[in-house]
C-alpha cells in the first residue's frame, strides 16, 4: 500500500518528447486511468513508475521514497501487459509464483498465496495448465493473478483489456473493478478507451501530446471539461463542436451558428459569457444534449428543424446526423422520434450543458 | 437454373481431385527418384562393408549384391586390427567439448546482443555473422600459425580450439534471430518478478528458446563431427587423429585400399549423427525456421 507521486517528470526518447513535464499525485488506494490517443506518453509514464523506463528529468516517488535509481524488482509493483507476457513453457502455478520464488518465500506460503488469487479471480481449475491451452479472457485472468500474489504497493495495468473482444472486454472490466474492491491497492491503468476509463476510475488523467490536460472524477471531466480536447475525448458518440458568433441581445447573449440559426444563451449562463460577447467561438454540445423536443420548461427558441443525412438506430435510441453551417452534427434521440434519411426532423438544443470554448487557446471559457 | 448451380460444385470437385492426385504423383515421382539418388551411396557401403575381402576384390562378381553370404570381418578388423577406436574416442571428445563451448559462448552472445541493448551492439552482430562467410580452406592457413604458437599442433584440443570459429558465429545468428522472437515484455515481466539477467537467461530465454537451442546444437555437432580441413591440417600422428581424416588415412595406404573396412568404418562414423538427427530432426526444422522467419 503507497501513494505514488510523480514531480515534473520528463522523457525524451533521441529528440522526441514523449513526456513533458507532468506532476501528479495518486493517493493510497486509488484507482487512477491515464486515458489519451496513442502517442500521448501514457505508456511511456507507466513504463517509468515500473522503472522500464527511466525518466529524463524529474522525480518518482512510491511511498514517498524516491525511487528513479530503483531497479523495476525493488519498486514493489506488479505490472499486467496489454499480451498478457506469461511465461509459455510455465503452468499457470508456475507462473503466478515466478515472482514469489524469486523472492525466496516459503513453499507453502506461495502455495497458500497463489490459491487464494486464484480463488479470487475463479481460476483455481486452470492451475495445471500452460498459457496456450488457455482462452484471451482466462490468460488476462492469470496476468492478474500473477500481480496480485505478490501484494505488492501499486498495480499497473498497461491497456490490459486492449487483445479481448468486445464483449469479454466488458466482462473484463467489471472483473478488474471487483478484484480493486477487494484488494484495496493503489492502482494505475493506462488505456486509450475512454469508456474503460470512466467506468474504472476514482480519477481520470487524460493525457495529450506528453502533457496532462485534466485530471478528475470522470463525472467532472464529463460534465466541466478544462479543455476542447478533454471535451471531445470524454464522452462517446464524441461532443459536437459548432462554430459560432456571440451576440448581445439587449439583456441576454445569442449564439448565432448559422444566418438562420440562433440559440439564446440560458440566463444562469450570461455572467460566465458576458466579457465574450461579439467574438467567434465554438459551441461544444453532447449529442445526448440535442434531442427531440422534450422535457418541461424548455426554451422554445433553442427548438429547429433540421433535414437528417444519416440515422443509425442502436436500440434504446437513435443517433441522428445533419449538418448546420457545414459541420456534420450528432443528435441523440427518442428511437419513435427520429425521422428518416432526407426528411426534416424537430429537434431540440439543451443549451444548459453547453460549453464554450475559445478557439484560439482551444480551452474551455 | 438450380441445377446448374447443384451441379457446379460437384465438377469443380472433381477437378480438383483430379489436379491434387497429379501433383502427389509428380511429388511422389521426384522424391522417390531423389531417395533412390542419395541412398544409393549409403547402401553401396553397407553391402561392401559386409563382403569379404576376397569378394571385393573379385572384378568377376556384382557390386551391388553379396554373393558369398554375410561377414562382419570387416567390423571386427575394424574395431580390432585399427586405430578406428582411438579416432572415435578422440571425434567424441572433441566434439562434445566444442557443442559445450559453441553454446555456452553463443548463447550468452546472442543473449546479450538481442537484448541488453549497448553500444555497438547492432554492428557486433553482423560482424559475427560475416566471420561465418568466410570459408574454412581460407582461414586453416592464419589458424595454422596461431596453434603453431600455441603449441598445439599434433594434438586434438587444437580442434577444440579451432572448430568454433566455424560454429560460434553461425550458432549465434541462429540464436539472435531466435531470441528477438520472444516478446520484450516477458523479458519485462521477468524484470518485475525480480529476476536478474541471468535468471532471464537461464529461467526464461532458455526454455522458451529451447528448439533453437536444439538446432544450434545439432548444427554445431555435425560440424565438428565431419570436420575434415582443420583436422588434415593440423593432427599427423594416429594417436591424435580424428575419424573424418583417420578412417581415409590409415585404411588407404599407398595405392592399397582396404575397401571393406572403410565402408565399415564410415557407416560407424555417419552412425551419431544420423541418431542425432532421428531424434531431433524436428527441433531443428522448427528451430532453423523460427529463427529465419522472425529474426
Amino acid at each position: 500500500m503507497a501513494d505514488v507521486a510523480l514531480r515534473n517528470v520528463v522523457k525524451r526518447f533521441d529528440d522526441v518528447d514523449a513526456v513533458r513535464n507532468i506532476s501528479l499525485t495518486i493517493p493510497d488506494n486509488e484507482f487512477v486511468v491515464l486515458v489519451g490517443p496513442s502517442g500521448c506518453g501514457k505508456s511511456t509514464t507507466l513504463r517509468m513508475i515500473a522503472g522500464l523506463e527511466e525518466a529524463t528529468a524529474g522525480d518518482i516517488l512510491i511511498g514517498g521514497e524516491v525511487v528513479n535509481d530503483v531497479p523495476p524488482k525493488d519498486r514493489d509493483i506488479a505490472m499486467v501487459f496489454q499480451n498478457y507476457a506469461l511465461y509459455p513453457h510455465m503452468t499457470v502455478f508456475e507462473n503466478m509464483s515466478f515472482g514469489l520464488k524469486l523472492r525466496r518465500v516459503a513453499k507453502a506460503e506461495i502455495r497458500a498465496r497463489v490459491e487464494q488469487a486464484a480463488k479470487i479471480l475463479d481460476i483455481t481449475d486452470l492451475l495445471g495448465r500452460r498459457p496456450r491451452q488457455l482462452s484471451g479472457g482466462q490468460r488476462q485472468r492469470v496476468a492478474m493473478g500473477r500481480a496480485i500474489v505478490r501484494n505488492p504497493k501499486v498495480f499497473l495495468f498497461d491497456e490490459p483489456l486492449s487483445n479481448l473482444d468486445a464483449k469479454l472486454r466488458v466482462q473484463m472490466r467489471t472483473e478488474i473493478k471487483r478484484v480493486h474492491q477487494k484488494v484495496k491497492t493503489t492502482t494505475i491503468y493506462v488505456t486509450h478507451d475512454q469508456v474503460e476509463a470512466m467506468t474504472l476510475a476514482d480519477r481520470v488523467v487524460v493525457m495529450n501530446g506528453g502533457r496532462i490536460e485534466q485530471i478528475g472524477r470522470p463525472q467532472d471531466l464529463y460534465h466541466r471539461p478544462k479543455s476542447r480536447f478533454v471535451a471531445g475525448f470524454i464522452g462517446s458518440p464524441a461532443m459536437n463542436f459548432l462554430p459560432a458568433r456571440l451576440q448581445s441581445n439587449g439583456d441576454g447573449l445569442l449564439l448565432r451558428l448559422a444566418p438562420e440559426l440562433a440559440f439564446p444563451v440560458p440566463p444562469t449562463h450570461t455572467a460566465r459569457y458576458q466579457s465574450s460577447a461579439g467574438k467567434d467561438l465554438i459551441l461544444g454540445l453532447r449529442p445526448e444534449h440535442i434531442t427531440e423536443p422534450r422535457g418541461e420548461g424548455r426554451e422554445p427558441r433553442c427548438e429547429f428543424a433540421m433535414t437528417l443525412d444519416v440515422i443509425e438506430p442502436m436500440g434504446m435510441e437513435t443517433m441522428v446526423f445533419f449538418t448546420v453551417n457545414g459541420t456534420e452534427v450528432c443528435a441523440r434521440v427518442e428511437p419513435s422520434a427520429a425521422s428518416a434519411p432526407g426528411q426534416p426532423m424537430r429537434l431540440y438544443a439543451n443549451l444548459n450543458h453547453m460549453h464554450l470554448i475559445d478557439p484560439a487557446t482551444e480551452l474551455v471559457l | 437454373m438450380t441445377a446448374v448451380v447443384a451441379e457446379y460444385p460437384g465438377r469443380s470437385g472433381a477437378s480438383l481431385k483430379r489436379s491434387r492426385r497429379w501433383a502427389l504423383i509428380t511429388s511422389y515421382f521426384f522424391l522417390i527418384l531423389f531417395a533412390i539418388f542419395f541412398l544409393t551411396p549409403p547402401y553401396y557401403m553397407i553391402v561392401t562393408s559386409l563382403k569379404s575381402d576376397a569378394e571385393v576384390a573379385h572384378l568377376a562378381t556384382n557390386p551391388w549384391i553379396i554373393a558369398n553370404g554375410i561377414t562382419f570381418e570387416q567390423y571386427r578388423l575394424l574395431f580390432q586390427e585399427s586405430d578406428f577406436l582411438i579416432y572415435f574416442k578422440n571425434t567424441v571428445v572433441v566434439t562434445l567439448c566444442v557443442v559445450a563451448i559453441t553454446m555456452v559462448v553463443s548463447v550468452l552472445a546472442a543473449f546479450s546482443l538481442s537484448r541488453m541493448r549497448f553500444w555497438g551492439s547492432g554492428i557486433l552482430a553482423t560482424g559475427i555473422f560475416l566471420t561465418y562467410l568466410i570459408p574454412d580452406t581460407l582461414l586453416f592457413i592464419p589458424l595454422f600459425q596461431i596453434v603453431r604458437g600455441l603449441g598445439l599442433l599434433n594434438s586434438y584440443w587444437s580442434m577444440v580450439l579451432v572448430y568454433p570459429t566455424l560454429t560460434v558465429p553461425f550458432c549465434t545468428w541462429i540464436m539472435i534471430g531466435y531470441f528477438q522472437s520472444i516478446p520484450k515484455e516477458l523479458d519485462e515481466a521477468a524484470l518485475i518478478d525480480g529476476a536478474g539477467h541471468m535468471q532471464m537467461l537461464l529461467k526464461i530465454f532458455i526454455p522458451v528458446a529451447l528448439p533453437g537451442i536444439i538446432a544450434a546444437t545439432i548444427f554445431a555437432f555435425t560440424v565438428s563431427w565431419a570436420a575434415f580441413v582443420y583436422p588434415i591440417a593440423f593432427l599427423f600422428s594416429a594417436d591424435q587423429q580424428v575419424l573424418t581424416v583417420g578412417t581415409v588415412t590409415s585404411l588407404i595406404k599407398a595405392d592399397v585400399y582396404k575397401w571393406g573396412m572403410l565402408m565399415a568404418g564410415a557407416l560407424v562414423a555417419a552412425a551419431p549423427p544420423l541418431v542425432v538427427y532421428a531424434f531431433l530432426m524436428d527441433y531443428y526444422i522448427a528451430g532453423l525456421t523460427a529463427g529465419a522467419t522472425k529474426g
